[in-house]
């Protein structure tokens, strides 16, 4: 398998940094993304100079249940709130070193996410950035290009999110049957 | 890297007698016949010379990711099928390996040779079936393009004989194959490989140094290394521009460190589409070199490894890559513990070769744009997925 990259030294370089161990993956600041992405792939020790993957990912606000272990030794589980976010996610390789991936990730709000494009330091960012901005509604700063790239310019709404609905505005079977009904019941489809 | 409306850097309109010049404006596609499905480019000539060049992305959209993030595991695996349709066992095998980094399983020693098999012969499909459809757009109908179709139907009877079916295969398990091979497949195969040869040489023949191919090739569509690197291009167009980078030989996934092969590659002075169009032939040999090991080694024994029946992995994030016909072909897979994904995305070849046409087509003719387009090798199913 491919070798991995070695990432304490971008920690200590760049304080603003985490590194998220259960996912394998550095956290980046948005508003230091671009510095850091051309230092990743300009410094020796690294020269990923090769972006495979850009996409989105949504995390919804969501109840964690853990496992806290109490100074008595007893075991209670203990309910928090996960508040929702938005990361864009990158996985770097270098063809000159021939090692890889670095999981290289912003992460930003998801009411109204922004992040700093990375199309001048990698331009195989340009049409997955573009993706990333239809389907999640990611906005990127600086992208030279940002349009829909798959969904019509017209289309209202983010597919890929995970409260994304469908519009109810084509035309269903003739016979509504099931869920179809109960939209229909709802007055919301026009049979 | 521009908006819709400007045009190539440092290209001036030439005023001829004192009449007044305009561009033209072609929208070429969705249903032009060269752009192999459903593609449209925007292009802005001047006289035949291309000026700008937007292409147009989305027919063939259906959301194959939001599709995978609401079915199970294994449920998406015949729509991996569908995303490039030349090359579902590749495609199959990107999946497979991603969800096997997800949990431990173990794949048994014949189903990684059979493995091996099905890919490589998906390969010699792809890049026969890629020449054919390469000669047809500069203009050589039908003859090169029905050459290939008779070599690609040998291999397609041999997957209809393994899987069922000629082109939606949906072969592969998590943890192996779903099925062994019948009896007597391996002979066949091994018929089918050994005179392969017999054609790619008559083939050669035929196109290597035929004068046309060459005056209409050379020299067009050129892309440098930095260039290509920068952009992400994989497969054989990477090589083409320069750059030794094979994830056979990288990550050596699978049993790939066992066979001997060779990766062409070009000095990168160049990268034009003749130095396409030669990667893809002499990666041809190199496959048939490995199926001529793989047939030789691959033993008896099961084909499904203790898969378990209710996939659910524990919360991870994996990201999967093999070598594609067409480039890397990625699956990037979180998984929350339940038996559903939580994100699946597809990171696909085709779509992130076709980000450097806007940069080999400016200064070309209209007509050379068509065979760039078509030394890219672009399968629609999996640009728009």
């Amino acid at each position: 398998m491919s070798h991995t990259v070695n990432h304490e030294s971008i920690l200590g370089k760049f304080p603003g940094t985490n590194w998220d161990q259960e996912a394998g993956a550095l956290i980046v600041p948005t508003v230091q993304a671009k510095e850091i992405a051309t230092w990743l792939r300009d410094n020796d020790a690294f020269l990923l100079d090769y972006c495979s993957n850009v996409t989105g990912v949504d995390y919804l606000e969501c109840e964690v249940k853990e496992k806290v272990t109490k100074e008595d030794g007893t075991v209670e589980t203990v309910t928090r709130t996960e508040p929702s976010r938005m990361d864009v996610v990158y996985h770097l390789y270098s063809m000159q070193k021939q090692t890889g991936p670095l999981v290289f990730k912003q992460r930003t709000n998801r009411e109204q996410p922004e992040v700093e494009s990375l199309t001048p330091v990698w331009r195989s960012c340009e049409l997955q950035e573009r993706e990333v901005f239809d389907l999640f509604g990611v906005n990127f700063k600086s992208h030279p290009d940002q349009r829909r790239i798959l969904m019509w310019d017209e289309f209202e709404g983010h597919p890929m999110r995970k409260d994304y609905t469908e519009p109810f505005d084509y035309e269903w079977e003739p016979t509504p049957h099931d869920e179809i009904l109960e939209k229909h019941q709802r007055g919301k489809v026009i049979v | 890297m521009s908006s819709a409306t400007a045009i190539a850097p440092n290209y001036e309109l030439i005023q001829q007698d004192g009449l007044e010049t305009s561009l033209l404006e072609v929208s070429m596609g969705p249903h032009h016949p060269s752009t192999h499905g459903v593609f449209r480019m925007d292009v802005k000539l001047d006289g035949e010379t291309v000026v700008d060049l937007q292409p147009v992305f989305g027919y063939l959209h259906r959301n194959h990711e939001k599709l995978a993030e609401n079915m199970s595991y294994l449920g998406s695996m015949p729509f991996t099928d569908r995303l490039d349709y030349f090359n579902s066992m590749t495609n199959n095998w990107a999946y497979a390996l991603a969800a096997e980094k997800l949990v431990e399983i173990e794949v048994p020693e014949r189903a990684d040779y059979l493995r091996v098999i099905m890919a490589e012969l998906t390969r010699l499909v792809n890049h026969v079936s890629l020449v054919g459809f390469f000669i047809n757009d500069l203009g050589a109908l039908g003859t090169p393009l029905l050459y290939a179709f008779r070599e690609r139907e040998k291999i397609l009877d041999l997957f209809e004989q393994a899987s069922g079916a000629r082109m939606m295969c949906n072969y592969f398990r998590f943890g192996g194959l779903r099925n062994d091979v019948p009896e007597g497949w391996l002979d066949r195969a091994r018929d089918v490989v050994d005179h392969f040869p017999v054609f790619l040489d008559e083939y050669e023949q035929l196109l290597c140094e035929n004068e046309i191919i060459l005056s209409r090739t050379q020299g067009v569509g050129c892309l440098s290394r930095d260039l290509a690197i920068s952009a992400g291009i994989t497969g054989p167009m990477l090589r083409a521009s320069g750059v030794n980078y094979d994830i056979r030989k990288v990550d050596k996934y699978s049993i790939y460190d066992r066979f001997q092969f060779r990766v062409p590659y070009t000095d990168g002075n160049v990268g034009d589409c003749y130095d396409r169009f030669m990667v893809r032939m002499l990666e041809m040999r190199e496959s048939i070199r490995i199926l001529k090991q793989a047939l030789d080694g691959i033993g008896d024994g099961p084909v499904l490894g203790n898969a378990p029946k209710v996939f659910k992995p524990k919360p991870a994030e994996v990201y999967g890559r093999v070598e594609a016909p067409k480039g890397e072909l990625g699956f990037y897979l979180i998984a929350d513990g339940t038996p559903k994904p939580y994100r699946y995305r597809v990171r696909p070849p085709s779509l992130i070769n076709l980000t450097v046409l806007r940069d080999m087509c400016l200064g070309q003719k209209v007509a050379d744009a068509v065979i760039i387009l078509g030394s890219i090798d672009i399968v629609l199913g999996e640009v728009d997925r």
